[in-house]
């Protein structure tokens, strides 16, 4: 089965590599991957998209126009991406910064107050981005959590390692998030 | 031991590849959306034998190409569109005077300074000869990251089998993107060249590289040897793909990053019922004329579509190929968008 | 624009600088240098009478912001093309505003005959020591053993030569009548930056030969520093290699030649 996704958000907010890492996971589950970033002028005015597929067969298009999951942490990204998702599919966006919750019924959003549960609980905003992936994992059973330990263990430089841990709560944070939730 | 299995961006699997290829010299200029090729030979320097050496210009690195490989290394540069514009020059020189080098482009939207978004506007310039005179490249065409590797390596070989600069044409979406590629043990590269200026022993004739040929008759019989080589070359190097089209009525033909967005159109097309199918050309120059026209004489066949991010390129060889037997249509976008596959089934039902 | 009761304007944006957010780093001299010429173009009233030709490089876009005529020409060959607008339009003021990778690699050969035909127009060259547009990487006037993009363990002048004195090297032509390099890491330095573009728009009027500014500038995003430090870094590492002054002023030997 192919799922594709897009995650979007300011430069910054660790779109990007939440992507990557989520594809490097499913590599490492022995899954077909694809990768595709917004790079340029697209990225001017501050927001960044990846497109990530993941399938057991071969990826036909690395890009899309129709998602089965987007994750989007600021109101660009909502308003670019909330009409692009399949009707039935998975929208998870950042409640604690955007004001304006989407309107769509016909699919299954998620509001995840993500970045006020990373400085709050965590106390490091910058791990917002793994609370968004454990929470996403969490749904829709894309990836093992262990395969993204791995993800990390392999893709961050050694002098980083220290904060896998961290890494690793901020996950299951994500993970407890909408298991207990909804 | 296990495969050498990566999670890499296409220009950095270029990279690595023409390392593993045993490059011997890489020259470029920086240039949006290709510098990560450089940045990644720049950082694994230390490790290997290669020089690596950044040009004032792309003028230049086309002519650093030309010296490496006449002195008999296995050299290459990269480029995006604009950057590819100012080393035809140089290209055609090493056309000429038969060096065996590769040249990537990553292109991007174009004509003039244009955007850094993918694009395929540089087909003709790629196939055509973007520079002077009577040459041919051999022109690889990717459409993944694993092919960004596979053709590096094809692309250094043929170049050496034949004497003749190739060129790897991609797009800045491939280099940008990330997939998962099996990388190849490294070769172990060992030049023969016997006509390379390597300093004349005393027992050979001294060698001389040049494109001049100021006699005519000369100059005609050195175009006629290429003339023969790129025969050869028609004959023995056409690669492509196809999918579905065992009984497909529509065929779509397609290279690079639109090929993957049109195999998906395949698969739409046939859950609306429609008989949809691909060809794509992995070399681009030489073509699959060939294969082509044999679908054309199919009777089942009731179109062909190229599918391009150019305002029209590549669809002139597919009508050269198909000879007025069937409808040739085309579907582009221009700008650096690439064409979504809801776009394209609907260009395609425009047309039944 | 008025003054609030009570206050006084120090500072303004000249009405020849179009209203519009610039997109250049936080702290980027190309912003500052901007604001200089176009304060000039006011302070001079040339509006009308000003063409300007940008580079490939971050200030590409300064057609953008100049509230003049402009042209953008290819990666190298600004010098090429204002020499082409200064020949049809001779009395027109017309400037070259390049940056280290235009100028002085792809572009070498445009500026040094440009230099040598005696071009009477204004190069303003900003050196920021690296390619900024395209993402950090070594330009001809990157330090030795400065870190970049393409040189990641610094740059090694063994292997890939030394750093370019473009003001220097410029003031050898014959046909150049005047080289100064400038910065513009302080409020004195600035105005001086302003005074030298000053007298070279003023001498290209008077028909004397090729100006040519150099502004020894920053880029903290190239750099990975804060604008702050790439001050500090300009005053520390750059002006020691990269010395201020005029190199060459032919009216000041007429002046002498007058004494
Ligand atoms: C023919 C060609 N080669 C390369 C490029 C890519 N390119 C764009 S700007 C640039 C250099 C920018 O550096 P610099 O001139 O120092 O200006 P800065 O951005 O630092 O202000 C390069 C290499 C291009 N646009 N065209
Ligand atoms: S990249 Fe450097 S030169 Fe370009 S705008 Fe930013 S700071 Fe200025």
């Amino acid at each position: 089965m192919l799922q594709e996704m897009v995650f979007a958000g300011f430069g910054g907010q660790g779109v990007l590599s939440m992507g990557k890492l989520l594809a490097y996971a499913a590599m490492k589950e022995g899954r077909e991957i694809s990768w595709m970033p917004s790079y340029g002028p697209e990225m001017r005015g501050g927001t960044a998209n990846c497109v990530v597929n993941i399938s057991d067969e071969r990826i036909a298009s690395p890009v899309g126009s129709m998602f089965d999951v987007a994750v989007v942490l600021n109101l660009p990204s909502l308003h670019k991406f909330e009409s692009v998702v399949k009707p039935g599919g998975v929208l998870i966006w950042e409640s604690s910064t955007i004001k304006e919750p989407p309107t769509r019924t016909d699919i299954n959003v998620h509001a995840l107050p993500a970045i006020e549960k990373a400085s709050n609980e965590l106390k490091n905003v910058k791990v917002m981005n793994m609370l968004v992936l454990g929470a996403l994992v969490g749904i829709m059973d894309i990836v093992k959590k262990e395969s993204l330990i791995v993800a990390l263990e392999d893709t961050l430089p050694k002098r980083h390692h220290k904060l896998i841990p961290l890494n690793e709560k901020a996950i299951e944070l994500g993970m407890s998030l909408v298991s207990s939730g909804a | 031991m296990s495969a050498d299995v990566r999670f890499m961006k296409g220009n950095e699997a270029i990279a690595e590849a023409a390392i593993r290829a045993g490059l011997q010299g890489y020259f470029g200029y920086p240039i949006t959306p290709q510098s990560e090729i450089v940045e990644y030979l720049a950082i694994e320097e230390p490790k290997h034998d290669y020089v690596l050496l950044q040009a004032e210009s792309e003028v230049a690195s086309a002519n650093m190409v030309y010296g490496g490989a006449a002195a008999g290394a296995r050299v290459m540069t990269s480029t995006s569109s604009p950057g590819f514009s100012l080393m035809q020059e140089g290209v055609s020189y090493i056309a000429c005077a038969q060096l065996p080098c590769l040249f990537v482009n990553v292109a991007r939207g174009g004509p003039g300074l244009g955007t850094i978004q993918a694009s395929q506007g540089d087909y003709f310039q790629a196939v055509k000869g973007g520079g002077h005179g009577d040459y041919r490249l051999i022109v690889l065409a990717p459409n993944s990251v694993q092919e960004m590797v596979d053709y590096c390596i094809l692309g250094f070989e043929l170049a050496d089998q034949y004497r003749t600069p190739a060129l790897v044409l991609t797009d800045g979406s491939i280099g940008q993107m990330m997939e998962k590629v099996v990388l190849p043990p490294p070769i172990a590269y060992k030049p023969n060249k016997p006509w390379a200026t390597t300093g004349k022993p005393q027992d050979r004739e001294r060698n001389a590289i040049t494109s001049l040929y100021i006699e005519s008759e000369e100059m005609e019989a050195v175009n006629n040897e290429l003339q023969a080589k790129y025969k050869a070359i028609s004959e023995n190097e056409v690669r492509y793909e196809g999918y579905n089209l065992d009984d497909a009525e529509v065929v779509l033909v397609a290279y690079g990053v639109t090929s993957r967005v049109c195999r998906k159109v395949v698969d739409l097309g046939r859950d609306n019922g429609m008989k949809v199918g691909l060809l794509r050309p992995q070399t681009l120059w030489p073509y699959p004329t060939a294969a082509i026209s044999e679908l054309a004489d199919e009777s089942r066949v009731k179109l062909f579509m190229s599918v391009e991010m150019s305002a029209g390129q590549m669809v002139e060889d597919v009508r050269l190929a198909v000879e007025g037997r069937k409808p040739v249509h085309f579907y582009g976008r221009t700008g650096g968008i690439i064409p979504t596959p809801e776009e394209i089934i609907n260009a395609i039902k425009a047309q039944l | 624009m008025t003054a609030r009761e009570g206050y006084k304007v120090v500072a303004k944006r000249p009405s020849t600088l179009l209203d519009k957010r610039m997109h250049y780093c936080p702290g980027c001299f190309h912003s500052t240098v901007h604001k200089l010429m176009m304060e000039l173009v006011e302070e001079m009233e040339i509006q009308d009478k000003i063409v300007g030709v940008c580079p490939v490089g971050c200030s590409v876009f300064a057609y953008e912001y100049m509230n003049i005529d402009m042209q953008e020409a290819a990666h190298g060959r600004a010098a090429a093309v204002a020499t082409g607008v200064k020949r049809m339009l001779p009395d027109k003021l017309v400037f070259s505003y390049q940056g280290d990778g235009d100028l002085a690699a792809i572009g070498t050969a445009e500026t040094i005959h440009a230099c040598n035909r005696g071009e009477n127009f204004t190069f303003i060259f900003i050196n920021n020591g690296i390619y900024g547009m395209t993402g950090g990487q070594m330009a001809p006037t990157t330090l030795e053993g400065q870190r970049t993009s393409t040189s990641p363990y610094g740059r090694d002048v063994a292997k890939v030569g030394y750093p370019l004195r473009m003001a220097e090297m410029v003031a050898n032509f014959e046909g150049v009548a005047y080289s100064q390099r400038v910065t513009c890491t302080n409020p004195a330095e600035t105005r001086r930056c302003k005074r030298a573009i000053k007298k070279a728009f003023e001498m290209q009027m008077k028909g004397l030969g090729t100006t040519f500014i150099e502004v020894a500038s920053n880029c903290p995003s190239g750099w990975k520093c804060t604008p702050e430090e790439s001050v500090t870094w300009i005053e520390d590492k750059m002006l020691p290699y990269f010395p201020l002054g005029v190199f060459k002023d032919v009216t000041k030997k007429e002046k002498k030649a007058e004494a």
